[in-house]
């Protein structure tokens, strides 16, 4: 018979404000086995922690109950509490009357109902709890970076300088992300490569960084401190150990017309390219899809030209599996397709880009080295709309609900830097609100407006109609003036929405990380855990997990290193001891608990039983390895004898709470 | 058919090749034909029979044949072998302690089809072409093959043997137009009210008697869950009529995904419930929602209730289904 204490927490006026807590507390006092209860007004408070461990002493406390807030809060402050004087932390359980009970009710007679009801099934838990030790696991002093952008790179870098093994896994030929296409950075307009390319080159040299470029995530096992991940190595025909990246080949290959995706697609690179002068690593890499060596067996000339006999046509993709004890999902953004947009004409006119374009056409290393250019005639346009919040800011049917964050601040910086330089072209900007929160950002602005002569107008654009002249007709509203405006622009660039890279989504399956119906990763917490994922050893940089810059982009990034290298430091963790085990006599022996383990916590092995009948039998049973199973309790629920069943959650402690739920 | 069978049960005992057979032998009736494990070829050539009143299904026996070592003939219809490959896919039985030879059916008597026309006293049974000739001692009798066949053979979904060692007759094929779902989609098709109300009126009748879940291939547990005391839901006096009926309903999902639609569970029933229709539910609703799947069709393959894919469906699934 166990000897229960309730305590029943107020929450301040968080819980007592809906529910009549001293009922509660009277009521759970009278439960079977319950030999204390009582209310408080902050059990977390030290006075609260301090009556729990003095009752556990002075009643001879089997068995905790909290009344209180989420597990997710609380419950190891709970635990620990009860561990220093002596009670086995696992003989703590919490039932939460915050989160699920008064926070969502607002008849105080129903809530406290209820938070008696999920009192009452607590304590038949608890009657059946068990004291349990937790084990511990190595801890793998390796992390891996999943993208090669700003974010992974200062994770990577920030965790390297800690003394700790990273590798950075990027599906590209070079790591380096959106910011290598970006020309200048607000709010201070130093050049992006200039103070990117540093890090790039910081990562390649990190004796503790190894990048695995042209590589993709095949899959993921494991838990924190100990995953194994398979890494996809793609077949890039050249022998990146050789290859010395002179080039070379890049000049002499004869397929000349393939679209260069680091320039959009604006101007064209070979069939063997090095995506930029300065991409980590430099190594060449052929396209399969262009290639007429690989297409069609006949060319061979980038193998003829290559001094270093780096060419291998014959490579194919290779699998490496390596060990980590955290990861970083650092798979970054695009901009949304803004062809759906028809009204904007952007499938219509050469004439009408997105912003990033826009970076690549005032860029030096741009298709037009840096000279701004209209796509469609090469000549230099003197009127310039630019269009806020294209796809951001909408309904979910026109688009992304929330705000890209980065717009505003960069399209500032395209006009600026357009008056700059060309001071006979108009710059019109089309705004819904423009948002400048951030250090020096709004006086940027301010500066677009005020020094440079930008017309901001606040309103949106509705139509943008090709002419026959070859500029475009850009109709819009004038919402302070209360006008039509009908401009004639030479160039029309639009802030494109921004959206999580696709391949985030099957990332996050293969990690078991939740994300939001947008596709960002979630936080643990929103506030107070921003960087870890809820799934132990994964954690979040940059733009996956929400819209920001790159200064907000680089501390996350950093602060995601501190994360890690908090985990790597340890030398080994605690398990959680609610793992499964299976009950040898009654295990058929059938496999199906193993075949959904996602951990491969279970084998089997061949053990000789003494049957009911005086006989011994060689039978096949299921054996769970502890430091393994991760207690999500799917083969509990899968075996057909019930021979499966966790600690801590066992199938007659449920099915007793669900009892004292119905009761 | 009894012939050929009794010769290569003799021929395999004789040549070593097996030193038992697992066939049939007269029950308490002449029509009531049952497992049976013959260990000589004295007891193969008194006891064995063979003929359309052995529907039984013999592959759950090889879980304790398999145990005894050596090595058993077994004589399987195209039915029995999936059974005894999902035997196989869960470690029940092993490979070679077992010689497989397939026969060839197509179809079983149902001896209460033949007891509803009138047809009583029965002691024999010979098959020419598409009549039976029934022989009571009556006298004899006929009766068209068609209206005598059980509804299981009738719906059959495979005269193709799943796994083999040899055959005996023709090999047949599958049988995808059997129209085995047509009962399941009249059910599916009614209101949540009548289909209960059908149910608790079939499940009425349960004696609890346990001949469903013994005779079962895929009722293979150490320990059921019935016979459990930590259970929660064996030896418990039921609350009411309900819940006495949920014991067919937690079966029913205990062999989802597992069961291969041999139709024993409703030949042995006393009381006649259909419960093969719970089961072809599932396998309706696996086929549905997670692509064509026959247990026991592949000893090797992953099944889709215990194996994920990221195109299976999503639980929201249940609400739209759900909706009347």
């Amino acid at each position: 018979m166990q000897r229960i204490g309730v305590f029943v927490c107020h929450c301040g006026t968080n819980i007592a404000g809906t529910v009549d807590v001293k009922a509660v507390a009277e009521a759970l006092g009278r439960e079977p086995s319950v030999v204390y209860s009582t209310d408080y007004t902050y059990m977390c408070s030290e006075s609260g922690q301090n009556l729990i461990k003095d009752t556990i002493v002075s009643k001879k406390l089997t068995g905790v109950v909290i009344c209180s807030c989420s597990p997710r809060m609380h419950e190891a402050t709970f635990r620990k509490a009860a561990a220093s004087v002596g009670l086995n932390p696992y003989m703590v359980e919490i039932a939460n009357i915050r989160e699920q009970c008064s926070w969502i009710h607002k008849d105080k007679a129903e809530a406290t109902e209820k938070a008696i009801i999920l009192g009452r099934a607590a304590i038949a838990k608890v009657q059946l709890n068990t004291p349990l030790t937790a084990g511990e696991s190595p801890v793998v002093k390796r992390a891996l970076v999943i993208g090669g952008g700003i974010a992974g790179i200062q994770t990577a870098l920030d965790v390297a300088e800690a003394g700790f093994e990273v590798d950075i896994v990027e599906k590209k030929a070079t790591i380096g992300g959106k910011m290598t296409q970006i020309d200048k950075t607000f709010p201070t307009l130093d050049c992006a490569a200039c103070i990117l390319t540093p890090k790039m080159v910081d990562c390649a040299q990190n004796e503790k960084i190894k990048i695995y470029s042209y590589s993709e995530i095949e899959s993921v096992t494991g838990f924190v401190g100990n995953f194994t991940v398979k890494i996809r190595k793609k077949a890039r025909f050249v022998d990146e150990t050789k290859c010395t990246g002179c080039g070379l080949c890049t000049e002499k290959c004869p397929v000349k017309k393939v679209p260069n995706e680091f320039n959009l697609g604006m101007d064209n690179r070979r069939a063997i390219y090095i995506p930029f002068a300065q991409a980590v690593p430099k190594v060449a890499t052929i396209d399969a899809n262009y290639c007429n060596m690989l297409k069609n067996g006949k060319c061979g000339v980038c193998s003829k030209v290559c001094t270093a006999g780096a060419i291998d046509y014959k490579q194919t993709d290779t699998i490496v599996e390596e060990k980590y004890g955290a990861i970083v999902a650092a798979t970054g953004f695009n901009p949304i397709d803004v062809s759906q947009y028809g009204e904007y004409a952007y499938n219509q006119s050469k004439d009408v880009i997105t912003s990033l374009e826009f970076e690549r056409l005032t860029n030096a290393a741009g298709p037009t080295s840096g000279t701004l250019l209209r796509p469609s005639d090469g000549k230099h346009p003197h009127t310039i709309v630019f269009v806020q919040c294209v796809g951001s800011r909408c309904t979910p049917e026109k688009g992304k609900s929330y705000c890209s964050k980065i717009c505003c601040m960069y399209t500032a910086k395209h006009a600026m830097l357009t008056r700059e330089k060309y001071p006979d072209t108009d710059v019109y900007v089309f705004y819904i609100d423009v948002r400048t929160p951030g250090k020096n950002f709004d006086e940027f602005y301010r500066r677009a407006v005020e020094d440079y002569g930008v017309h901001y107008i606040k309103g949106a654009v509705g139509k943008v109609s090709p002419r026959a002249d070859g500029t475009l007709d850009v109709q819009a509203s004038d919402l302070i003036m209360g006008e039509q405006l009908h401009i004639n622009a030479d160039l029309v660039v639009l802030a494109a929405a921004i959206e999580p890279d696709k391949s985030a989504r099957p990332l996050a399956t293969m990690l078991t990380a939740s994300m939001d119906t947008n596709d960002f990763f979630t936080e643990a917490h929103p506030k107070l855990r921003p960087v870890e994922s809820p799934t132990a050893g994964v954690f979040l940089s940059g733009m996956c997990q929400g819209p920001k810059d790159i200064p907000e982009t680089v501390s996350q990034a950093s602060a995601c290193a501190a994360k890690v290298i908090g985990l790597l430091a340890k030398d080994k963790l605690s398990c959680n001891p609610c793992v499964a085990h299976s009950n040898e006599n009654m295990c058929n022996g059938c496999s199906q608990c193993a075949n959904v383990c996602p951990y491969g916590a279970i084998t089997y092995e061949e053990k000789e039983f003494r049957m009911p009948d005086r006989t011994t039998r060689i039978r096949r049973v299921a054996s769970v390895n502890p430091a393994v199973c991760q207690g999500c309790g799917a083969c509990t629920v899968t075996c057909p004898s019930g021979a499966m069943d966790l600690y801590g959650f066992s199938n007659r402690q449920i099915m007793s709470e669900v009892d004292a739920i119905c009761k | 058919m009894q012939t050929e069978l009794k010769k290569r049960a003799l021929e395999l005992l004789g040549d070593g090749t097996v030193d038992r057979v697992i066939g049939w032998q007269t029950g308490e009736f002449s029509y009531d034909m049952t497992p049976a494990v013959f260990t000589s070829a004295e007891d193969v050539e008194k006891n064995f029979v063979y003929n359309d009143f052995c529907g039984a299904n013999v592959s759950k026996y090889l879980i304790k044949e398999c145990v005894k070592g050596g090595r058993i003939l077994a004589f399987l219809k195209p039915c029995d072998t999936f059974s005894f490959n999902q035997l196989l896919a869960e470690h029940r039985v092993s490979r070679e302690h077992v010689y497989i030879v397939g026969v060839a059916c197509d179809g079983m008597a149902d001896v209460q089809k033949m007891k509803a026309a009138g047809i009583d006293g029965i002691v024999g049974l010979t098959a020419e072409n598409d009549t039976y000739r029934i022989e009571t001692i009556y006298g004899d009798a006929e009766m068209k093959k068609s209206d005598a066949l059980a509804e299981r053979c009738l719906t059959c979904k495979s005269r193709r043997h799943a796994v083999h060692d040899e055959l005996i007759g023709e090999e047949g094929e599958d049988r995808p137009d059997s129209g085995r779902f047509d009962m399941v989609a009249e059910l599916e098709a009614m209101t949540a009210e009548e289909r209960y109300n059908f149910w608790r009126g079939e499940l009425s009748r349960c004696i609890r008697c346990n001949a469903c879940r013994n005779v079962c291939p895929a009722c293979t547990c150490e320990n059921c869950v019935f016979d459990n005391a930590a259970s929660g839901i064996a030896q418990k006096a039921a609350a009411d009529t309900f819940e006495e009926n949920m014991f067919h309903v937690i079966r029913a999902f205990h062999v989802a995904g597992r069961c291969t639609d041999c139709g024993e569970c409703s030949r042995v029933c006393p009381a006649h419930i259909p419960l093969h229709l719970l089961n072809r539910k599932f396998i309706k609703d696996i086929n549905e929602l997670y692509g064509p799947y026959q247990a026991g069709a592949d000893a090797g393959a992953k099944s889709p209730l215990t194996s994920y894919t990221f195109d299976d469906a999503e639980p929201s699934i249940v609400r739209e289904r759900g909706r009347e």
